[in-house]
């Protein structure tokens, strides 16, 4: 017997006679009061997470700070490539040109106020995943109608089956004595630029 | 019955650093998630939905693995299953061999542990090298984790910098105990590894069958780089892992950040579908392991241990697990998950461990998946084995306890026996063989009339 069914018949085995498992009661919320400023809430929680907020297009350059190389995906808008830096389109670029680039700028899917989650999908000005992980500083655009107040609002809107990252806060590790640190392995600036409608 | 717990235990308590150590970061991690669970309001119907949802996970189980598998693989992963450690171990090396590779780079993973990946790669001259700061602390300590989130929380900054300083080769010179100079050293020691990897193992935190995607969540970026950068990733997944839908982790993605290391949402999380054109590995393949979880689902009561999201929100408020640490229950998921999973899952090895919490019902409370640990915990006590001597002692307490009259009798001689300790509460220890009784627990002074005695002197 291969191992995928001698595993199966194990499970059948042990389910033997188990009837099946009352309905789920999914009794939690699904959405945050009415009245909740989303965008208010994301920035209290992003900030909370020492990532830096910044307002409008043309705030863009300054989130860009010192960054000569920013890397952009190639449907970048290019309204957004704001300021001095040089803006290098990723078409397929090596791990060492990602590495020796100053910042990242993206788009995003969805932005989670309640947790200060920023969603990308690799969907429209996301790129791949490897460009907003290498970079150590990351700048991304949330505009308005991507923020949801609730986990539960924002599934929905991801691709599932892409590759998906979340991302709260710039990187972190908590595994000295428990204590939040900021920046090991991802990127350790975090800016996020929130767009009005 | 072994008896390698309370050993271990009474070694560990005599470790004041460890203690300490223990002490401050458990404290720590407490407070921190009493304060983010308490901010979500439907918190309890959270908790039971996410019960609900693992139930039927349990039930359904070998449908659901099925329809995981078929929709992962027409994402192009490959699917294998592994039946135990050694056969999952195998099929990691062998993946890992025909990259081209003699080295892989890890997420941390509680599977991989349990299957003792490292170990098995090592003897088959392979690396395996540890990503996670915690991980890595204890790699290069040549020691075992004693958390299940946090590996290294019996060391302190201080002592973790002396680790790094001897056995870190590319260690920055003069580093320091601050945290935070100690993750940049981590980041130097680490870059160039990540970013030359050719094969990363990883777990999983969940795997949707719904969609075949599989769920790591984790703050440091290392998961990313593990799961973005090299052209092959193997991931060990336990088939209990699986949720059923996409919108379940609606669910799950509230209750394990909050409840494992105290924040709203951990920093990253990373969803992936098999293969991602031009995104990612190229060739990414998944081992379901059994490894006892199918001989842990057999029973109707255990099964329930099942649930476990690995959160560790119940190490860090038992009063067991403070004191001793994670070492001395012996088994790679300690503390009260570890007192139910572990003999479970090694049958006949651990049937100590059932024994090593008093009861309390701290875990109970805290688990987000509602995991009854002390109604597993009294489950297993019962089904273990139990000395000759116990056996006929308990043996005699039931046929004096069934006989009205007999056990007057016993409580009067009781009461007429231990005249010379009244007024002191409690007898500390008894002669033999009632000091196998007061060896772990005080014994109660009988009073000087009963209760009935009382009543019916009342009724008068």
């Amino acid at each position: 017997m291969s191992a995928r069914e001698e595993i199966l018949a194990r499970m059948r085995r042990a389910l033997d006679g188990a009837g099946p498992a009352p309905e789920a009661p999914r009794e939690y919320r699904r959405a945050l009061d009415a009245d909740t400023d989303v965008v208010e809430l994301l920035i209290d929680r992003l900030v909370d997470y020492k990532a830096y907020v910044h307002h409008g297009i043309e705030s863009i350059a300054g989130a860009l700070g010192e960054a000569k190389r920013v890397i952009v995906p190639a449907d970048l808008p290019a309204e957004w490539r704001v300021g001095d830096a040089a803006f290098i389109e990723d078409e397929d670029l090596s791990t060492a040109e990602l590495d020796t680039a100053d910042a990242v700028l993206t788009g995003c899917a969805a932005a989670v106020a309640v947790s200060g989650t920023i969603m990308l999908d690799a969907g429209a000005a996301q790129g791949r995943r490897a460009i907003t992980l290498v970079p150590d500083h990351h700048v991304v655009v949330v505009r308005h109608d991507q923020i949801v107040g609730h986990l539960a609002e924002a599934l929905p809107r991801l691709d599932q089956t892409s590759p998906q990252t979340w991302i709260s806060g710039p990187s972190a590790t908590s595994d000295i004595e428990l204590q939040r640190v900021e920046g090991v392995h991802g990127p350790r600036r975090l800016d996020v630029v929130i767009l009005p409608d | 019955m072994s008896t390698a717990f309370p050993q271990a235990a009474k070694v560990a308590l005599g470790m004041p650093q460890l203690r300490s150590n223990l002490a401050h970061a458990t404290g720590t991690i407490r407070a921190k998630r009493a304060k983010v669970a308490g901010e979500l309001d439907d918190w309890e119907q959270l908790r039971s939905a996410a019960a609900a949802i693992k139930a039927d996970v349990q039930r359904r189980m070998p449908e659901l693995a099925v329809a995981f598998e078929r929709n992962a693989t027409e994402a192009g992963a490959t699917v294998h299953w592994a039946r135990d450690a050694a056969e999952a171990n195998a099929i990691a090396a062998r993946i890992t061999r025909e990259a081209g590779a003699d080295e892989v780079v890890k997420v941390k993973s509680m599977a991989t542990q349990e299957i003792e990946l490292n170990e098995h790669f090592e003897a088959e001259g392979l690396a395996a090298w540890e990503t996670d700061l915690a991980e890595l602390i204890v790699q290069l300590a040549e020691d075992k984790p004693s958390h299940i989130l946090v590996p290294a929380i019996h060391y302190n900054r201080t002592e973790i910098r002396d680790i790094f300083r001897n056995r870190m080769a590319d260690a920055p010179k003069g580093l320091t105990d601050d945290p935070a100079a100690l993750a940049e050293a981590a980041r130097l020691h680490l870059r160039r590894r990540f970013l030359s990897a050719k094969v990363a193992v990883s777990g999983a935190n969940f795997a949707v069958a719904e969609t075949g995607s599989l769920v790591v969540v984790e703050s440091e970026g290392n998961g990313r780089m593990c799961l973005t950068m090299p052209e092959t990733l193997i991931s060990v997944v336990g088939v209990e892992k699986l949720l059923p839908r996409f919108a379940d982790l609606e669910v799950f993605m509230q209750l394990l950040p909050r409840s494992s290391t105290g924040e709203r949402m951990n920093p990253y999380t990373s969803v992936w579908t098999g293969r991602a054109a031009g995104d990612g590995p190229k060739d990414v393949h998944i081992i379901l392991l059994d490894n006892g979880r199918t001989e842990v689902l057999a029973d109707e009561v255990g099964r329930q241990a099942l649930s476990c999201i690995r959160c560790s929100a119940c190490l860090n408020v038992c009063p067991v697990y403070e004191r001793t640490g994670g070492h001395a229950y012996g088994h790679v998921y300690p503390g009260p998950i570890g007192a139910i999973l572990a003999p479970q899952l090694e049958p006949g090895r651990h049937d100590d461990l059932p024994y090593a919490s008093s009861l309390c019902g701290a875990c109970y409370e805290v688990c987000p998946v509602k995991i009854n640990i002390p109604e597993v915990l009294v489950h297993l006590r019962q089904q273990g084995p139990h000395q000759a001597g116990e056996k006929a002692a308990m043996g005699a307490a039931e046929a004096v306890m069934a006989r009205p009259r007999l056990w007057r009798a016993a409580l009067g001689a009781a009461r007429f026996f231990s005249r010379p300790w009244r007024g002191r509460g409690f007898v500390r220890r008894l002669p033999w063989p009632g000091s196998k009784w007061t060896m772990s627990r005080d014994m109660p002074v009988p009073p000087k009339e009963s209760f009935r005695d009382w009543w019916k002197e009342r009724e008068r």
